[in-house]
């Protein structure tokens, strides 16, 4: 997998997803080279204190996106409850409250698509446990722009539905267990 | 597919929509006209933007559809309860002061805000005082609003949300029941005035108190952002109110300095004196 150039890394999941997230994000530097896009289905009433709960495990900063903030480098945004999460092409960030995609809202698929957009073949996408097939396209379309395309092992993910789904139309991405992510995420380069 | 070839076919796209029909989506975010233009797209089969360019062009019947991707937003009644609880509890005690009242919904969409403003100042006896002004650019929408007709599976999660608004009668007394849709009653709409008016293009609108403008800037670049919240400042009595949607807020404009923050959590703003 590609280590270096890279200029962004979004990661989406659903249920079970949360540990994993926690473990890869936590070992990363404060001053990590990156931005991390985090697209999580939760409950809104929990969604909205993701950020906090990760915040207190991580040196990365860890704040709920808002619409039209700047992206800097070393954070990790988590797309708030009800709404959807994109990157602009602009280096800002924006959300929508299109229609929930697969009954979600946020969806991985609208961040993912975005990000491919923004970022062609300098993004790595990460698909993380979850009970839904949302992520599968989103996926696909940053394969398709080049990126690095990245599946939580369905073997051991908590719920392998969404990482089946993701490994069935993206032919090129690589399987990791949450240890190798982590590892891979810390040895990235800008 | 080429990037920059596709973001120039939407440019070229927008621009057609502007310069043939008067539409302007020119200052709307990026990557937000871009997922909906991809999926009217897909929907009338066009294989690449040109395709769809030409279309638009030469045949009148595609515009409908492309519209009703780029400006049909679905909402609720009373969404974000705790947003309509701050309107009922902060606000309406400094607008029980004047003796009439004009409220502006900007981009009421299909009429649930509107209809939720109506029965919350029914319920605070302020119904009477108040003109209403829906407006959106969506004839489609308007028509929808001015129905106020909802389907019968949305009435649970509106009454739910009308409850913890701080509600103080029955959703149900505001609507009937009938094959599968809930009409609600005509006397809410008695004092909106419904109206196409385009925050893109349009000027200001009269002497508001309250504007109520929901998750629509959040489709707006930062630019027309600023020009939106302008026209609102100007629109505004002075010490007016103007209500954002959840995620929205004045932070990362020019025209923040208009505004003074009435309840930061609920993105409610208020006009400064001067």
């Amino acid at each position: 997998m590609k280590r270096s150039a890279m200029k962004a890394v979004v990661i989406g999941g659903s249920a079970g997803a949360l540990q994993t997230l926690s473990l890869i994000l936590r070992d990363l530097p404060a001053s990590y080279g990156l931005p991390i896009f985090i697209t999580v289905h939760l409950p809104p009433e929990r969604g909205s204190v993701l950020a906090e709960v990760l915040q207190s495990k991580c040196q990365i900063r860890v704040r709920e996106a808002q619409d039209k903030e700047p992206i800097s480098v070393g954070t990790a945004y988590i797309a708030p409850p009800d709404y959807h999460l994109l990157v602009e092409k602009g280096g800002t960030l924006a959300l929508s409250s299109d229609e929930p995609v697969f009954y979600s809202r946020p969806a991985i698929d609208v961040l993912f698509e975005s990000a491919a957009d923004a970022y062609g073949s300098s993004v790595v996408g990460i698909v993380l446990s979850g009970a839904s097939i949302d992520g599968a396209r989103g996926l696909k379309s940053i394969e398709n722009a080049g990126g690095v395309t990245i599946v939580e092992d369905p073997g051991t993910a908590y719920a392998s539905t969404m990482p089946a789904a993701a490994l069935d139309v993206c032919t090129e991405a690589e399987t990791c267990s949450p240890d190798q992510l982590a590892a891979y995420l810390k040895s990235l380069r800008a | 597919m080429n990037d920059e070839v596709e973001d120039l076919e939407i440019r070229l796209l927008l621009e057609a929509l502007y310069g043939r029909y008067h539409y302007d989506f020119r200052g709307y975010a990026p990557a937000s006209i871009k997922r909906r233009l991809r999926q009217v797209r897909e929907k009338l089969g066009f294989p690449s933007f040109s395709a769809m360019l030409e279309g638009l062009l030469h045949d009148t019947t595609v515009l409908p559809h492309v519209l009703s991707y780029l400006t049909v937003q679905v909402s609720e009644m009373f969404r974000d309860p705790s947003y309509f609880r701050a309107i009922r509890e902060k606000v309406i005690p400094h607008l029980r002061t004047y003796p009439s009242l004009k409220v502006w919904v900007a981009g009421c969409s299909t009429g649930e805000e509107v209809h939720s403003l109506a029965i919350l100042f029914r319920e605070e006896g302020l119904e009477q005082r108040t003109m209403f002004y829906a407006t959106d650019i969506s004839q489609d929408a308007l028509k929808a609003a001015s129905s106020g007709i909802y389907g019968l599976d949305r009435i649970k999660l509106f009454t739910q949300n009308h409850q913890r608004s701080g509600g103080k009668s029955s959703l149900s007394d505001y609507y009937v029941a009938a094959y599968g849709k809930a009409s609600f009653d005509k006397t809410l709409r008695e004092r909106v005035v419904f109206s196409d008016h385009s925050l893109v293009t349009d000027a200001v609108f009269g002497e508001m108190h309250l504007i109520s403008c929901r998750n629509v800037l959040i489709y707006f670049d930062r630019t027309l952002q600023d020009r939106t919240l302008k026209l609102f400042g100007d629109s505004l009595v002075r010490r007016g109110f103007l209500g954002l949607g959840a995620k929205e807020s004045l932070r990362f404009s020019n025209q923040a300095g208009s505004f003074l923050d009435f309840d930061n959590e609920e993105r409610i703003y208020q006009k400064r004196e001067t």
